[in-house]
């Protein structure tokens, strides 16, 4: 999390264990304890001592395979699944200290979610589909249909407020999966493997969608996939999840450049490097003491945290090594074409 | 030999005994019960049977035309005045009318009793294992086997004849609503519930309307099985149609047989297409299928 952003979602030492016998109540039990709970035959572990925070306003992206209980952790955060142990809070309450209605009212004003399989109903139109979850928290029809419209519009489906699901495309029907949860505005979106059933030129147009929407207004997005370039491209933060546990948390660039394991080398083995470090990791302190004019605008410059892949042309085209800025415009080094093959190679 | 079958032979007439006995303690202890129960059904078999002979039997024709022509098309608005007009041509028209008074007030109390039973049942596992066995048993239970004490309980007439088709017609709506709500695709409830649906928005907003097409599958099915079983309930004076159809049987008569048989068939027809077509919207908008008509019309 960065400094200065306040945890919206805090996760603390969570496990859900599945169990084949009646769950007790295990809410005081140890890890030891819960750990010989998961290992007893007929049980499943799907999430082990896992604690996160998560900050308002970014996107945090929990990357992992299959059975990595990646799902179940997002169930976790609004209640649809209840854990074994440890403790989510949402905004600073727990959630499992909510019963009833004050349960269904969190999920009706501060969270919404997006489904891998969409998950619209098959007998609404588009427009009473978006309309849903207002529906469901008694906003007045008028109202409703008024600010559901204007979700859908948002997500590009102005056109098509009459169409039912099946008469739309997959990539139109998660717009509309979309803005039922946009419609809510909530300030929590969770968005489980929205995009991974979509083919790859439509999942990149949701990703450009979902970013723009960030940008227009910071909502907190936790945002499950097993795509570690959609990871990358929309991750504030990843959490590589594996078996269960929290493998590491942190920025693509932390997690590409200081792996804390193996496995998580290995998950970055396809990815671009260039896509995820930026300049300022491959600064080369200046040989000769650099001066730059502040006002010298006419000479190359780059930002710290540029891209590799975005200053690559610049490096390309320049004739001597250009110097990187940080926020302050004070120069912390020098990037050419050798440093950037060196951090290639450093992999 | 014999000593050894006749324990069994015992026990078989227990059973037997038992039913007797329950009978004859309802007949000796429930009469004010059956009583109230009676009258309350009969009440409203002949409210239903007034209403329906209120108009003329032409009149009654084309509003029957008018909706089929609404929600099916217009060859079976067609079929359902040429088929009514026969029955009247018939001289069956009264019977008929009798008959589906009998099926409507039979079929609206299964549906009363059964779909709130087939929405517990989905959503109670307890229920379901409560109602699975009785279920199995109404539908299995040979129907002359609860004629009889019906008829012991009630008296003949319509209320023992619409007891017995309400307990033979009630199965499928309840099967059907329990199958139609438990096929409710998983991720639609996860939908709902992740939006905040309370247990009774899930049932109403989510599980309801998507269970719709089959509950009404169901709907078409127990009145379906009401018409059967009131032609058979004629034996213990249903009155109907079942009426001339046994009286055919009786005398030999093959020609009337076969008239009451043919207006049971366009009762069924009639009833069948429409109680359908209530599950799937009608087929094109009506006023521009009027206007395709009237169109027709003005080329002449």
């Amino acid at each position: 999390m960065q400094i200065g952003m306040e945890a919206l979602i805090q996760i603390c030492n969570l496990w859900k264990i599945f169990e084949s016998h009646q769950p007790e109540n295990r809410r005081q039990a140890s890890d030891i304890e819960l750990d010989a709970l998961g290992r007893l035959p007929g049980n499943r572990v799907a999430v082990k001592e896992v604690s996160l925070s998560v900050g308002a306003g970014e996107i945090f992206v929990v990357m992992g395979l299959s059975g990595s209980g990646k799902s179940t952790l997002l169930r976790m955060i609004n209640g649809l699944i209840s854990p074994t142990a440890g403790t989510v809070e949402i905004e600073g309450r727990g959630l499992d200290a909510l019963r009833g209605q004050d349960l269904l009212a969190m999920r009706r004003s501060t969270m919404a979610m997006v489904f891998q399989s969409f998950a619209l109903f098959p007998q609404r139109t588009a427009l009473e589909n978006a309309a849903f979850g207002l529906e469901v928290a008694g906003v007045p029809r008028r109202q409703r249909l008024q600010r559901a419209e204007q979700a859908l519009t948002r997500v590009g489906l102005g056109q098509d407020l009459q169409r039912r699901p099946s008469e739309l495309s997959g990539g139109m029907r998660q717009r509309v999966g979309l803005a039922r949860a946009l419609a809510l505005d909530p300030p929590i979106l969770l968005m489980d493997e929205a995009f991974s059933a979509l083919d790859p030129l439509i999942r990149r147009d949701m990703q450009d969608l979902l970013i723009d929407l960030q940008r227009e207004h910071r909502r907190t997005i936790v945002f499950i996939s097993h795509d570690l370039d959609e990871a990358v491209r929309l991750g504030d933060r990843i959490a590589l999840m594996q078996d269960g546990r929290l493998l590491q948390c942190g920025t693509a660039e932390d997690l590409l450049c200081s792996p804390s394991s193996s496995a998580v080398s290995t998950f970055f083995d396809a990815v671009d490097p260039t896509a995820v470090i930026s300049v300022g990791a491959i600064a080369e302190p200046a040989s000769v003491p650099l001066q730059i004019h502040p006002d010298d605008s006419i000479a190359p410059r780059l930002s710290a945290s540029t891209l590799i892949k975005d200053a690559i042309p610049i490096v390309a085209s320049a004739q001597a090594a250009i110097p990187v800025l940080d926020d302050n415009k004070q120069v912390i080094g020098m990037v050419d074409p050798r440093a950037i093959l060196r951090s290639l190679q450093r992999r | 030999m014999t000593d050894l079958i006749s324990p069994f032979f015992g026990q078989s007439s227990m059973v037997a005994t038992a039913a007797d006995a329950v009978v004859a303690w309802l007949l000796l202890n429930g009469v004010l019960l059956f009583d109230g129960i009676n009258a309350l059904i009969l009440g409203f078999a002949e409210v239903c049977e007034l209403l329906l002979m209120a108009p003329s039997p032409l009149l009654m024709a084309v509003l029957v035309a008018c909706v089929g022509f609404w929600r099916v098309s217009g060859g079976f608005a067609l079929l359902c005045l040429v088929g009514l007009n026969l029955v009247v041509v018939m001289g069956l028209w009264e019977p008929m009318v009798s008959t589906l008074a009998l099926v409507l007030a039979a079929s609206l109390l299964a549906l009363l009793i059964g779909l709130p039973l087939g929405v517990l049942g989905a959503r109670q596992r307890w229920a379901w294992q409560l109602t699975r066995p009785m279920l199995d048993l109404m539908q299995t239970m040979p129907a002359f086997v609860y004629l009889i004490p019906a008829v012991m309980l009630f008296g003949t007439g319509a209320v023992p004849a619409i007891i017995a088709t309400l307990i033979f017609s009630m199965p499928p709506v309840v099967r059907l609503t329990v199958l139609g709500i438990r096929q409710v695709p998983e991720d639609l409830i996860e939908a709902g519930r992740s939006f905040g649906c309370s247990e009774w928005q899930l049932l109403q907003k989510v599980q309801l309307p998507n269970a719709l097409p089959t509950v009404m599958t169901g709907v078409n099915q127990t009145i379906m099985l009401a018409l059967s079983m009131v032609v058979i309930a004629s034996m213990i004076g249903g009155g109907g149609l079942g009426d001339v159809v046994l009286q055919g049987i009786q005398q030999l008569n093959i020609g009337l047989g076969f008239e009451g048989g043919i207006a049971v068939v366009i009762l069924a027809v009639i009833l069948d297409r429409l109680t359908q077509s209530l599950s799937a919207p009608p087929p094109r908008a009506l006023p521009e299928r009027i206007r395709s008509i009237v169109d027709l019309w003005r080329i002449r």
